[in-house]
């Protein structure tokens, strides 16, 4: 049975715009995804958002909702009060294009700065091998369906946009960490670029990037706490240092 | 005008949108550990009350200072003078720097305290009020890479706890064999820190974490999966050995002073 919703609902571009209420109709089991169409096709004709697949899969709806980054097409409206005015902006980490599309470059150019795998030389096309235990742990990053909320919520891009230039992301350091923990990539550089390139160093754990990814990856855990630690291994580890002076000092 | 305010971005005045408790658990946190630090303090300070008839607080273990009380010492071994520069030392203070130190530069920590004392930020999609961010890349933060040596230097004190625990075994007279409430509160203290350290991250990387093919390292990759396992409920034992130290510190010192009376079993 349908009743009312209420919903705060960010209009506007980069030049002005702001909040505007709005009720619409809701039945039971819908989402926030399926309310937003029902005020564009009902009342707001114009109303820009992103969505593709509905699914959580296509990461295209992310925004923000009463405050939180999600995705509007897995958050059902039963999981609020039913009185609740429900608030949604677009992401606030990115520049506004229009009402809740949010121009989200920032994180393809990033992308684009990341080296891509590099398989051994001597292995061709179709002979590359991995053990099951070798593939697993990189397969939880291979989860990621880039909706970019972990980029949109990592307070040193949303609250400081002077690091988007120095700083990476949640999301490619897990993309990093993927082919770092590679068994076959031969590329040696990723622990010192990762730091002094993509910033890893600004990370302070606080983990809000875990606390909303809709994958549930455990990006701090298993990507930028490991990538953490295998920089201290090559820049600030002084017994390593001291074994790898060592070995040097013998092979010469 | 920055971060969430900057112009390029949706013209939104508040700070958050969120409209849960967010504050709760920050609050909290911050509540808990500035107890803890005012309360660690206080007994890092006071230089007395910490050995009652084999039970030995977990703030003054390895008692190293020539100001321990004898049978406190490990063996009679006591390296550190009792002042430094006519400066009368707590053997508390002499080794407090290690364990506070694990935990300072701890992954679990780090994200508390950041959040809750830092507010940096204080929540998830919460703006700081910070106008400046460099994070963990230069002094003092960069420190927080000195983990790793804390780490190992926390096994260290957890021998030496483990070794107190056994010790509690003891009757007043100094008989084996026997078991005080004491003896409980000190093995559950030690057993907890064991657990805290074998799930830290840092535990994880050396033990398999920081290979790249684990097919290549059957048993290194099978260790990894239990300390994976247990670094899963590394908060947990973050807190739980956290209070485990307190209580058994609280506990020494009540017994020390006469306040409580240290039960035997048998």
């Amino acid at each position: 049975m349908a009743r009312k919703l209420n919903l705060r609902i960010w209009r506007g571009d980069s030049t002005d715009g702001g909040l505007k209420d709005v009720q619409v109709d809701v039945n039971e089991g819908e989402v926030v995804l399926d309310v937003i169409h029902r005020v564009q096709a009902t009342q707001m004709g114009d109303l820009a958002v992103r969505w593709n697949c509905k699914a959580g899969k296509c990461g295209s709806c992310s925004m923000e909702i009463n405050g939180k980054p999600r995705l509007a097409c897995m958050t059902q409206v039963a999981s609020f009060d039913e009185n609740e005015t429900i608030t949604i902006t677009p992401l606030r980490a990115f520049p506004i294009i229009k009402d809740l599309v949010a121009d989200v470059s920032f994180n393809y150019k990033k992308a684009m700065e990341i080296p891509a795998y590099e398989p051994p030389k001597n292995l061709a096309p179709g002979e590359a091998r991995m053990e099951q235990i070798d593939v697993e742990r990189s397969q939880e990053f291979r989860k990621c369906i880039e909706c970019f909320l972990c980029q949109n919520t990592c307070h040193v891009i949303r609250d400081h946009e002077e690091n988007k230039k120095s700083f990476a992301g949640p999301r490619f350091f897990i993309r990093i960490a993927e082919l770092d923990m590679h068994p076959l990539d031969i590329l040696k550089n990723r622990k010192r670029t990762a730091q002094e390139e993509h910033g890893l160093g600004m990370c302070n754990i606080t983990k809000c990037c875990t606390e909303v990814c809709p994958e549930h990856i455990r990006i701090t855990d298993n990507a930028i706490i490991p990538m953490k630690e295998r920089v201290v291994d090559i820049k600030y580890d002084p017994a390593r240092m001291f074994a790898g002076l060592l070995k040097r000092e013998k092979r010469n | 005008m920055s971060g969430v305010f900057s112009p390029t971005r949706a013209n939104i005045k508040e700070r958050t949108l969120r409209t849960d408790k967010w504050w709760l658990e920050p609050a909290i946190t911050f509540g808990v550990l500035f107890s803890f630090v005012i309360y660690a303090t206080f007994r890092a300070f006071e230089g007395a009350n910490y050995y009652k008839d084999h039970l030995i607080s977990p703030f003054y273990s390895p008692c190293l200072s020539e100001a321990c009380v004898p049978e406190a010492t490990i063996f009679g071994w006591t390296p550190v003078s009792a002042q430094i520069f006519n400066f009368a030392l707590s053997p508390a203070l002499i080794i407090l720097i290690f364990p506070l130190g694990f935990r300072m530069t701890c992954y679990y920590y780090r994200k508390a305290y950041y959040r809750a004392f830092w507010l940096s930020p204080p929540a998830c999609a919460v703006a700081e009020p910070h106008t400046k961010y460099t994070g963990e890349t230069r002094a003092p933060l960069i420190l927080q890479n000195a983990h790793r040596w804390f780490f190992y230097a926390g096994l260290v004190f957890n021998v030496f706890l483990t070794y107190d625990a056994i010790i509690s075994f003891k009757s007043v007279e100094g008989e084996w064999g026997h078991m005080s409430v004491g003896t409980v509160v000190l093995l559950v203290s030690s057993t907890l820190l064991w657990f805290y350290s074998l799930s830290c991250h840092t535990c994880r990387h050396t033990i398999g974490g920081r290979l790249k093919h684990f097919s290549a390292h059957p048993v290194r990759y099978k260790l990894w999966t239990w300390v994976s396992a247990l670094n899963h409920k590394h908060q947990q034992f973050a807190w739980y050995s956290l209070a485990g130290v307190a209580f058994a510190d609280i506990y020494v010192r009540q017994v020390a002073t006469g306040a409580w009376t240290n039960f035997y079993f048998f």
